[in-house]
């Protein structure tokens, strides 16, 4: 997995709430076995026409937001469906990161295992960064996992949580089915006192 | 003694295989359920990395998303290239690893979250995932299930564990009886139209009162099936004697002294008095009311009685949300919600694809026809619904109402397969999504209850579920 320490990128606004995994990657696209190449359809119902034109006016089809690498979203960012189709084409459009009030659970969880950092802050603190996102591509926020901060284009510093394993994994770009792997011994044993105690199971 | 625990609390303690001093838990998987679309590239990583399926018999294998229903789906050519190809990439899978596998002609073959629970994997107080957000499900039973990603499906296949912090507590409790013409859907429905799409974010809820209790496991199933359409990680409904002889006898159910010992254990499945809840949220059984959704997310829902809500009506982020799916769903303010004529009617999904589902359907079609020139489909959550449902006279009321009697799948609820709306079509539909395009590019989607759109089916608009009664 790519690691994630530090960007200083363009953001693009999203200000809307509840935008879900069915408009950020569209079912049609689901049916590839591969993890790459879902950039190009990546919110396509909102990008694109039916005949397959940009829509003009939709954020991402802006000049100034073409090369953007955060975006800057409304509350419940994620939510719906649990297909990691979602991640893997916010990150191979070039998003390495989502600031957001809130996400929905799966989609969370999901971005970290792509090493995408989704920033959760609060209300005003998001309307303040939409608002620099609006000043377009030479506001450019920077973003620090280590310090866990945000810093918009005027300086403004905010600091966002983060739990603390999830930040080692994704600084350090780890493996986490190698790192369980090296937990075997007590899977083995849970397993064997778990096959005792339910072995209906 | 120890002190109080949640029925939540009671299933993630007997399976955390590992805790970290960060409170990271390793939580053992009893049942990984997997279907063709968001599985190919965890198996893919499994070869790249050569690593195997830790517990193969724990594993099953359904294809329900991409197949066509139509009964002519026996002919490959009903399906487009890519669905053939993942649909193969899970039929070699399963063999290549050795997992329990329903393929498309097995009769047994649905939806996973049908599956699963019809043919007794799904048990009380077991931990349950599946790369579907519906995993939500098989909470009805007691056990702790949800949905996870394809990088987790592939952890769970390697290891049988997955990486967990524990969530918070939540209570949904329905008191008292609910009137007649309303079902576990419009619970469900209105649960999240009180909390919001977000309101269960970060917690596992348990659903209790009289009115739960008064449901089957099939109208268990679909309130616990659209927990996740409120956010909530997981939905629980403790077992009871509904739940024990609903297992009973089922084909991976236990046999014998071990029926016998998993009931003593299951019976232990409660939530203790005085556990602690760290969300409560309680609405009378007798408010409920037959419900629609009218915008394009889940909590956009109102009794049928109601009219359009105008932008106006909300606060925050939430007024331009509303702006947007007015203008998506093609409706005006002030609509009185049983005057909106709608194209198509669907049956079906993991939320309304049971047996009792298709029976309320068939009792408010019986004697009646699907209005002129509206398209209806039934599209049963397995074979073995549908095999039944035809034993029972079922599939003889819906097709002499003149709607086409399906083979069974996921279908329209997510329209990957070629059943999909038109642009600008509107739908009456037992699913759980009324996001945009969710059935189809640029459809319109109502989501109700299965009386409400065998209802809307007869009257060609949506319809009080209690004027057919």
């Amino acid at each position: 997995m790519d690691k994630f320490d530090t960007l200083t990128g363009i953001a693009a606004p999203m200000p809307m709430v509840n935008i879900d995994t069915d408009m950020i990657i569209p079912k049609q696209f689901l049916k590839t076995i591969k993890r790459s190449g879902l950039g190009v359809n990546l919110f396509d119902e909102m990008r694109y026409d039916r005949e397959g034109n940009e829509i003009a006016d939709f954020v991402l089809n802006q000049p100034q937001y073409r090369e953007a690498e955060i975006l800057v979203a409304g509350d419940n960012f994620g939510c719906g469906s649990s297909r990691e189709h979602a991640p893997w084409a916010i990150k191979d459009f070039g998003i390495r990161c989502v600031i957001a009030p809130s996400y929905a659970d799966i989609f969370y969880n999901n971005c970290f295992k792509n090493g995408i950092l989704p920033i959760v802050l609060p209300q005003d603190q998001v309307d303040a960064l939409m608002k620099d996102a609006e000043k377009g591509s030479n506001a450019r926020m920077t973003i620090d996992l280590e310090a866990q901060t945000v810093t918009s284009s005027d300086g403004d510093v905010f600091s966002f949580e983060v739990d603390s394993f999830k930040k080692h994994c994704l600084m350090n770009g780890l493996d986490d089915i190698g790192l369980t792997m090296e937990k075997a011994a007590s899977i083995d044993s849970f397993e064997k006192q778990a096959s005792q105690a339910r072995p209906w199971v | 003694m120890s002190s109080p625990k949640t029925l939540y609390d009671k299933i993630w303690d007997a399976h955390v295989a590992h805790e970290a001093e960060d409170g990271t838990c390793l939580l053992y998987i009893d049942r990984h359920l997997v279907h063709e679309v968001t599985s190919p590239q965890a198996f893919e990583g499994l070869r790249m990395t050569n690593r195997k399926v830790r517990a193969p018999e724990k594993t099953i294998a359904v294809p329900d998303h991409n197949v066509p229903t139509t009964l002519d789906r026996a002919n490959a050519a009903t399906m487009t290239e890519d669905s053939r190809v993942q649909v193969a990439a899970l039929d070699q899978n399963a063999k290549e690893f050795g997992i329990h596998y329903y393929p498309v002609s097995d009769v047994r073959q649905g939806i996973v979250h049908i599956v699963g629970p019809e043919q007794g994997w799904t048990l009380p107080g077991m931990t349950v995932v599946c790369g579907d957000s519906h995993t939500a499900t098989h909470g009805a039973f007691g056990a702790l299930a949800h949905g996870i990603g394809t990088s987790e499906v592939e952890h769970v296949l390697a290891t049988q564990t997955l990486i967990q912090k524990k969530s918070k507590n939540m209570k949904v409790e329905i008191t008292g009886k609910l009137r007649p013409g309303v079902t576990a859907k419009d619970i469900t429905m209105s649960v999240i139209g009180a909390t919001g799409t977000a309101g269960g974010t970060g917690y596992v809820i348990e659903y209790c009162g009289e009115a739960i209790r008064d449901l089957s496991m099939e109208g268990r199933m679909t309130v616990c099936n659209m927990a996740i359409e409120g956010g909530a990680r997981a939905g629980l409904i403790a077992p009871d004697q509904k739940t024990f002889d609903y297992c009973m006898g089922r084909p991976h159910a236990p046999k014998g002294a071990q029926w016998e010992a998993a009931l003593t254990y299951w019976k232990t499945l409660f939530t203790d008095e005085g556990a602690h809840f760290d969300k409560v949220v309680t609405l009378k059984g007798e408010d409920i009311a037959p419900s629609v959704t009218w915008g394009t997310s889940p909590e956009d829902v109102l009794p049928i009685t109601a009219n359009v809500p105008a932008p106006s009506d909300f606060e925050g982020g939430k007024v331009d949300a509303v702006a947007r799916s007015l203008d998506y769903m093609g409706l005006k303010p002030g609509t009185p919600l049983s005057e909106i004529e709608i194209d198509t009617v669907f049956i079906g999904s993991c939320t309304n694809g049971r047996i009792e589902d298709l029976r309320a359907a068939a009792a408010i079609l019986k004697g009646h026809k699907v209005k002129d020139g509206m398209r209806a489909m039934v599209v049963p959550g397995s074979g073995l619904v549908r095999a039944q449902a035809e034993e029972e006279g079922l599939a003889d009321i819906f097709k002499e109402a003149g709607f086409e009697w399906r083979l069974a799948g996921c279908s329209m609820c997510l329209a990957m397969n070629p059943d999909q709306l038109a642009e600008g079509e509107r739908c009456a539909s037992t699913s759980n999504r009324n996001f945009e395009g969710r059935q189809g590019y640029k459809g319109r989607t109502h989501l109700v209850s299965p009386g409400m759109a065998a209802a809307a089916a007869i009257t060609g608009k949506l319809t009080d579920v209690r004027e057919m009664m």
